[in-house]
């Protein structure tokens, strides 16, 4: 694994006052968030208060009507072929049943950097054993994905983004029917992560896992509604705007 | 009669050996290009594309041109009429698919009807495998070695593409290029497929091998070995079938790969249906068992 030079002064997210629109309906509204390098950001709130859609203007999967995204100083579209970042799908976007191994995903998230053919070298091989090793998944490489717990398929995906040696991870409801202990496991795995100096921006409506993960945390309703530490994000009267009148989960300690 | 007098006596006949070639190499290609297709979800898409060919064929007939060439053309200018009207309405895109391939076969109708004398109807719709010239056996071994050498080439892209067509997108692949190469490979694949079984019939070459290979893996690399050596076994049966029972060559190759499919389907372990039934059949009787006090663990 190579050692990370961030840049000091260039955030590794960059998005200012970015409006996107499906038809009349705003789905985000001059929302702003910055993210430096070695940080975990937590992305919270209701199904439908814009996170996949931010996620999208991130991968450049849409054009921003209003406002700016920049990632790494520069466009999305040079730190996707730069290799720098990284997606983890919801479970429910996968199709489990496709007929791929675990060392499978994971030699994807080495493509960006092969031949046209994209066949793996003795050094890529490695890279796919290094990073199921360290995700604890060396014994099933050879499993159909399908045939993995729910804990475990999440982990094939963040070993693909060790593999790719991305800086930049988006995790979509990673902890989405996940057991508590495999959580636990995950949340391991990303602090590891960012302490080598990447960066991690994590959507979940799970707010008790949010302090112990998280460096950070943005407050999505279409606007940004709090941003910065999270026991500042999370209070009540900021939950309350977000999800409504009562929270959809209970509160974490340390929200007043 | 033994059996390598069998499955000799049919050689004997230049049209029968052209046959089998061509039926065997269109057969092959399009069971690699199935285990995309069916993975992607595109089978409509084969349905398609295979169908809209047909104004392309009538009137290279007619211009007296490479049938192959006038397929292409109308196999990809229906993807791209496909892809144009998909984005510019909100309709979804079997609905797309449906207007546009149905109008394109028409209109072949049309020009063939126009035209009775120059083109055979039934040879372009149902294939005419026993009629074909060595000119065109040699059109279908390089049309095919081509397609099938691209898509092996890029058989890992193919794969992310249909797999996790955004993680393609997010390391800078161009998913865009990617979908129209397996498009354009489906058009060659149904321009080499015309010739074996026809028009109606290339779609079963087209998703039935890589359906029944999907039942079968759990690995890709082998998913495609099953298809070929399925598709393969079930063409060679299927010229034998058509020799000796006298009937349509291009009907007995795709009911063998449909026997084949319902084979997989009921006896395959461990997913077939009958196993499936026996497992629960299995765990009905166990239960029952359960139910009772047990002495010994």
């Amino acid at each position: 694994m190579t050692a990370l030079h961030a840049d000091a002064g260039v955030p590794v997210l960059d998005v200012r006052n970015l409006g996107v629109r499906y038809g009349e309906v705003h789905a985000l509204d001059d929302v702003s968030i910055t993210l430096a390098a070695g940080r975990i950001c937590g992305l919270i709130g209701v199904n439908g208060s814009g996170k996949s859609t931010l996620f999208k203007a991130l991968m450049g999967l849409l054009a921003p009507r209003e406002g700016s995204v920049e990632l790494f100083g520069t466009t999305t579209a040079r730190a996707r072929k730069q290799g720098l970042v990284a997606y983890m799908p919801q479970a429910e976007e996968v199709d489990w049943t496709f007929p791929v191994s675990v060392a499978d995903v994971v030699a994807m998230g080495l493509y960006g950097r092969l031949g046209a053919s994209r066949r793996l070298r003795t050094a890529e091989h490695a890279a796919v054993g290094d990073a199921l090793e360290r995700v604890g998944l060396d014994g099933l490489r050879k499993r159909q994905i399908g045939q993995l717990s729910g804990g475990q398929r999440k982990r094939v995906f963040i070993a693909r983004s060790i593999a790719q040696d991305a800086r930049l991870l988006l995790l979509d409801e990673p902890f989405a029917g996940v057991d508590q202990a495999s959580e636990h496991t995950m949340t391991g795995l990303l602090k590891g992560l960012r302490d080598e100096g990447r960066s991690v921006l994590v959507s979940t409506h799970d707010l008790a896992g949010v302090p112990d993960l998280c460096d950070e945390a943005v407050l999505l309703h279409r606007r940004v509604l709090a941003s910065g530490d999270p026991s500042a994000v999370l209070t009540h009267g900021n939950l309350a705007l977000a999800f409504g009148a009562a929270p959809a989960a209970p509160l974490p300690d340390g929200g007043s | 009669m033994d059996v390598l007098a069998f499955l000799l006596e049919p050689l004997q006949y230049g049209f029968l050996t052209r046959a089998l070639a061509v039926t065997v190499a269109a057969a092959v290609v399009a069971a690699v290009l199935s285990c995309w297709l069916i993975l992607m979800g595109w089978s409509l898409m084969g349905d398609a594309v295979s169908h809209a060919v047909l104004p392309g064929v009538a009137l290279a007939y007619i211009l007296g041109i490479p049938f192959s060439i006038g397929a292409f053309v109308f196999g990809a200018g229906a993807v791209a009429l496909i892809g144009i009207v998909r984005s510019t309405t909100k309709l979804k895109a079997d609905t797309v698919i449906g207007v546009v391939f149905t109008a394109l076969f028409a209109s072949g109708l049309a020009i063939v009807s126009a035209t009775p004398s120059q083109v055979d109807l039934m040879h372009i719709l149902f294939g005419n495998v026993l009629g074909v010239s060595a000119g065109d056996v040699w059109q279908v071994l390089i049309l095919g070695a081509v397609t099938l050498a691209v898509l092996l080439f890029k058989r890992r892209d193919l794969t992310l593409l249909a797999f996790d067509r955004t993680h393609a997108h997010v390391i800078g692949l161009n998913t865009r290029l990617l979908s129209a190469l397996l498009l354009g490979l489906l058009a060659l694949t149904v321009v080499v497929g015309l010739q074996a079984v026809g028009i109606i019939l290339v779609v079963a070459m087209l998703i039935t091998p890589g359906a029944t290979a999907f039942l079968l893996s759990r690995s890709f690399d082998r998913m495609l070995g099953i298809a070929v050596v399925l598709t393969v076994t079930a063409s060679v049966a299927g010229i034998y079938a058509s020799y000796y029972l006298d009937i349509s060559t291009g009907a007995a190759v795709v009911l063998c790969q449909a026997l084949v499919f319902t084979a997989v389907y009921l006896f395959a372990r461990p997913d077939g249906v009958l196993w499936q039934a026996r497992r629960r059949a299995a765990a009905r009787a166990g239960s029952g068992r359960l139910a009772a006090p047990r002495s010994a663990a």
